[in-house]
């Protein structure tokens, strides 16, 4: 069935392609926490799960008991049991009782949350601003000078000398919400309004997530990639972003094709005419593993589909057709292919 | 048997509850205010944040005249009210007929005002979010008002051919009620947006 | 005493043409009549917002599916919830509320019998609107669509912007006609249990699902509000040109968020009360003793009642609200549970020490327990405002809340269907066929909700037509997927015992289950006017009273 087949595809590629060595993407499970916010939250939800098991022990205990041991027998004599109205002493014990919990369970609670919440950013850290897009994530470094779009690359954060990413949230359109599990809870993007979260690996590795409030159409796949790299990786990584747009004469038809259909509209190129902001930068485009936000990967054959007809692969995304004939395309694809 | 079901019994006679209509209409009060109160909310949130086009102190001028129109009719509701308890149907209709006149005055100072600051002021509902939320609001007091003056018109035709009289005073007294509600809104709205937010 | 004798002998009337039945029965505005009508209705829509649950459970089955479009799965997910929460639930709170609380407060009928048909019918037109958008949201431009902004409906993507045509509009409308036919329907109840209870019905006297409608009621007056302003700003932006919730004006997402979840929180209590109601009556009557602590149980309603509209920000914890509002709403969301679980605890002890009887209703009420505690607990991990970041957004959530608006409303309700249903029709339903739903449907329901949970705590999030393989998510969805087959087959099974029982049903005589409360003393079904003379009670149980005059029911 069509499912199945996309399904071993999509698993073929993505193990071929495989960059960075330990690049399979963990599952991303709250419960195995590799970051700072992550692991409080670990810690409060186990001290929550705890409790909540507790009392779930005791109650689901007298409820099994009362079932078993108050059947009315099979028996012919049909009496009524005493009528027992209530206990003003049994009302009392549970009513202290939860009240105490609840009192611990907030005090537990408010200092987590303060702790995560309130967190000002070192000196050393990375700060980023994402504006969440209808359907794709734009990342800028300001103080690195650097735009890309999609797929993050943060430094690892040693304890000895942490280095956390500090994220700004903004929206251009819609609400979204950035969601790595094994990095930190979740945080919205509002229009109009300016949240902050904050993350530090312990681990180098790609973490996977998307983006958890609805959006429109194709909020399903607006897919987060964050690639953790190590301090070396993530300075090369930043050099590479920093250059401008790579140029070369064999693709100057499709540069040409680039800038005179409504390319430009959308798109940025640095250092060329292109200065679009309503879609990705595609300065390093092809730096990326993936394209149209982890909906499909960097391949010429998706690229050459993304661009004649997005619908194929995200239907509802904002991207249009650009109703180019097959030798144009070639040549455009060709030209976005040398945008390392 | 015992007695204790199905037979009527003396208790029945000291049997008292409020009343349907009193109850009914304090409950749609109740509903009511929750809206103003939503808009009220809204209109105090976005002081000052339109980004913008003419601000309240550029073009509010306070409606005292509209004001003390709608706030008299509550008493002059009152007063028809107890007219028709001592049956003065004359007095009644007078006074009734007074209620009436004042809340129409009221609505048309607040067409009077709103025509002024849509040709001369250029404030719109879809100007800024001052517009939106003043016309919202006082826009959705003033439709109560228009209810209100129905009901108020109706009662007063069936009083011109002699149909009303003191056995109808309870139901009177519940639609006062909601005449009085709308009176009391009016001063949170004047508040709100004549006195807070200019 | 009985009054069977007293009633009109269905039976032997003569048959009037259908044409007739179906006048009278638009036209009631008879209390019995209006709450089947609500119920009916409720029935209708349950089974179409259950074809939308299914539709989109296939497409989750496995990832990448193509079942249906990205653009038809939004559809489903919105128009399934706002169905659900505004045309079955909603309607089947009011509809049980209706048939019972004048009969069991002796009265003739509610306080304003036109009012009450004039809420219904706005209720059915709402809904009938919402459904139109199939056929007309696009306007002029062919082939409709229904809203597809999900049922809460968040600023800024329901502006005219981000959407076009007039999908939304059908929504915000359809539900601004129902919610004033709802706020009609609580100034009845409110109005009714205040102002017409039979002689010696105390306050302190009326049975607990008196007392939880007149909560209910309350709370319907100020919690529906909210939204219809809401409604109505958003009317505003669309169709006037307004900036309510306009960000490039400087309008506020949040602003909605915080208007809708005022609503939105105290409006899944108003759904749970009256599923407390049921509990409460049901559970006594099979464990043969009273309500264990009734003053308690009040005092506990009315304070659920009471907190439940301070906790409305327990939905927005990710929203970046500063750490004080935050811990703020996640204290008074653990608070609200110290009343439920109270609560839980009564019905425990009113289990404690009595002869239980298995019947269908008691089973539901039983699997209603062990699944209420659960999901009250679900709860208070989600009050935990960084387990919350978290969880909040996911299928987690998703589960949670199905787990009480399936769990433990809909299996309230399902006791509640067995229970009245010899009382409203006048037939007894087959026993073992009860028994065959109740297990199908525990069984589809554990399968779907609890392993629903798991892919939620593994990253998914929800409102997603597809998901992305390798993530661990497959064998969960496939799972939830299977469970939903058991619990249609559960209602097919539910629908056909009761239509069945209607035409050939054993006769059920006006007190099946040795009750207590004042409804079954009356014929199955009741006559039109209830009762022929105002009955006059001494206790919470009249009918306890009248078959155990030498131990009569104490107002302890």
């Amino acid at each position: 069935m069509p499912g199945g087949k996309t399904l071993s595809c999509v698993l073929a590629l993505f193990f071929a392609r495989a960059a960075f060595a330990s690049d399979s993407p963990k599952i991303p499970n709250i419960f195995r926490p590799e970051s700072t916010p992550a692991d409080q939250i670990y810690t409060i939800s186990n001290f929550t799960l705890i409790i909540s098991g507790l009392i779930f022990a005791v109650v689901f205990s007298l409820l099994v008991y009362a079932i078993l041991k108050f059947r009315r027998p099979v028996s012919t004599d049909d009496f009524e049991p005493a009528q027992v109205y209530g206990s003003n002493q049994i009302e009392l014990a549970w009513t202290v009782i939860p009240v105490l919990i609840v009192l611990v369970l907030f005090l537990a609670t408010a200092r987590v949350t303060q702790s995560v919440q309130d967190a000002r950013p070192p000196a050393a850290a990375v700060e980023v601003t994402a504006t969440g897009h209808q359907f794709w994530w734009e990342f800028r470094y300001p103080a690195l000078g650097i735009v890309t779009a999609n797929e993050l690359h943060i430094p690892v954060s040693e304890t000895t000398s942490p280095s956390p990413t500090f994220l700004t949230l903004l929206s251009a359109d819609t609400d979204h919400s950035f969601w790595i599990p094994l990095l930190a809870g979740k945080t919205d993007l509002i229009p109009n309004r300016k949240n902050s979260m904050w993350m530090d690996p312990h681990k180098t590795g790609l973490y996977v997530g998307q983006c958890a409030q609805y959006c429109g159409t194709q909020h399903a796949k607006m897919l987060l990639r964050v690639y953790v790299d190590s301090r070396e990786d993530f300075e090369a990584w930043v050099a590479q972003q920093k250059r401008p747009a790579a140029s070369s004469e064999s693709v100057v038809a499709g540069r040409r094709i680039f800038e005179e259909t409504a390319c430009v509209n959308c798109h940025a190129v640095a250092g060329t005419i292109a200065e679009g902001r309503f879609g990705p930068d595609l300065t390093h485009l092809m730096s990326r593993q993936t394209i149209a936000s982890g909906a499909a990967d960097n391949t010429h054959e998706n690229l050459k589909l993304w661009v004649k007809e997005p619908e194929a692969i995200k239907p509802g995304s904002l991207m249009p057709a650009m109703n180019l004939n097959e030798h144009d395309l070639d040549a455009l694809v060709s030209y976005l292919e040398t945008l390392r | 048997m015992s007695a204790t079901l199905l037979t009527p019994s003396t208790l029945e006679s000291q049997w008292t509850l409020p009343s349907r209509g009193r109850v009914g209409m304090f409950c749609l009060i109740a509903a009511e205010s929750a809206i103003f109160i939503i808009f009220v909310v809204a209109y105090l949130f976005y002081i000052g944040k339109s980004v913008s086009g003419p601000m309240p102190r550029d073009v509010l001028v306070l409606p005292i005249f509209a004001t003390i129109c709608l706030l008299s009719s509550s008493i002059t509701i009152h007063l028809a009210l107890s007219a028709l308890t001592r049956e003065q149907p004359g007095a009644f209709r007078l006074w009734w007929f007074v209620t009436f006149a004042l809340g129409a005055i009221f609505l048309m100072e607040t067409g009077i005002e709103w025509h002024h600051l849509i040709y001369d002021k250029g404030l719109t509902i879809r100007t800024n979010l001052f517009g939106t939320t003043y016309y919202s609001l006082v826009g959705l007091h003033a439709s109560h008002v228009i209810v209100g003056l129905v009901l108020l018109l109706t009662v007063l035709m069936f009083s011109l051919v002699g149909r009303v009289s003191t056995e109808h005073k309870e139901r009177l007294d519940v639609l006062s009620y909601y005449w009085h509600f709308v009176d009391a809104v009016w001063v949170v709205v004047f508040f709100v947006v004549y006195i807070l937010g200019r | 005493m009985s009054t069977d004798s007293i009633a009109l002998n269905a039976v032997n009337a003569a048959p009037r043409p259908w044409s007739a039945v179906v006048h009278s029965w638009v036209t009631t505005v008879d209390h019995k009549r209006i709450g089947i009508l609500y119920i009916l209705l409720a029935l209708v829509f349950l089974v179409i917002g259950g074809i939308e649950a299914t539709i989109m459970r296939i497409q989750l089955i496995v990832p990448h599916n193509h079942f249906v479009s990205p653009q038809f799965f939004n559809q489903m997910f919105t128009m399934h919830g706002t169905t659900m929460i505004f045309f079955v639930a909603m309607p089947i709170v009011f509809g049980f509320g209706n048939y019972l609380v004048p009969l069991m407060i002796g009265a003739r009928d509610m306080a304003f019998p036109r009012v009450n048909a004039w809420s219904f019918w706005l209720t059915a037109f709402g809904g009938a609107l919402l459904y139109l958008s199939f056929i007309g949201g696009y306007g002029l431009y062919g082939a409709g669509a229904a809203p597809d902004v999900g049922w809460f409906a968040y600023a800024p993507l329901t502006s005219p912007t981000f959407s076009v045509g007039h999908s939304t509009d059908f929504w915000t409308l359809g539900l601004l006609v129902s919610g004033i036919g709802s706020i009609g329907a609580a100034v009845n109840f409110v109005a009714t249990i205040i102002c017409m209870r039979c002689p010696g019905m105390t306050l302190g006297r009326m049975p607990l699902l008196a007392w939880m409608n007149l909560v209910m009621g309350a709370m319907v007056l100020l919690v529906i509000s909210p939204l219809t302003a809401a409604q109505i700003m958003l009317a505003i932006d669309r169709f006037l040109g307004g900036h309510f919730f306009d960000t490039q004006a400087g309008g506020s997402a949040v602003l909605w968020m915080h208007f809708f979840w005022i609503f939105g929180h105290p409006e899944v209590y108003v759904l749970v009360i009256p599923a407390f109601a049921f509990i409460s009556e049901i559970v006594p009557v099979f464990s043969r003793k009273p309500i264990f602590g009734y003053p308690v149980m009040v005092a506990a309603t009315v304070g659920i009642g009471f907190v439940s509209f301070g906790v409305w920000a327990h939905h927005m914890f990710t929203v970046g609200m500063n750490s004080y509002a935050n811990s703020f709403f996640a204290l008074t969301t653990m608070v609200v549970g110290v009343p439920t679980g109270i609560k839980i605890f009564n019905w425990i002890g009113t289990m404690w020490g009595g002869r239980l009887q298995f019947k269908t209703p008691m089973l539901f009420c039983i699997a209603f327990l062990f699944q209420f505690l659960i999901a009250g607990l679900t709860g208070i991990m989600l009050a935990c405002v960084p387990f919350n970041w978290q969880l909040s957004g996911s299928y987690f959530v998703v589960a949670h809340f199905h787990y009480v608006i399936v769990g433990a409303i809909l299996f309230a309700l399902f006791g509640a269907f067995y229970y009245w249903f010899p009382k409203m029709s006048g037939r007894m339903y087959n026993e073992s066929f009860g028994k065959l739903h109740f297990w199908l449907f525990v069984i589809g329901f554990h399968l779907t909700f609890d392993f629903m949970h798991i892919p939620g705590l593994l990253g998914m999030p929800r409102r997603i037509y597809t998901y992305e393989p390798g993530r661990g998510w497959e064998i969960w969805n496939l799972i939830c997927t299977i469970g939903v087959f058991f619990q249609a087959a559960g209602i097919l099974v539910f629908v056909a015992n009761l239509a069945r029982s209607l035409l050939s049903g054993k006769l059920a005589g006006s007190d099946p289950w040795d009750a207590w409360t004042l409804e079954w003393s009356t014929s199955s079904p009741p006559p039109e006017y209830n009762f022929a003379q105002t009955p006059t009670v001494a206790s919470r149980r009249p009918l306890w009273d009248l078959k155990h005059p030498e131990d009569p029911d104490l107002d302890l």
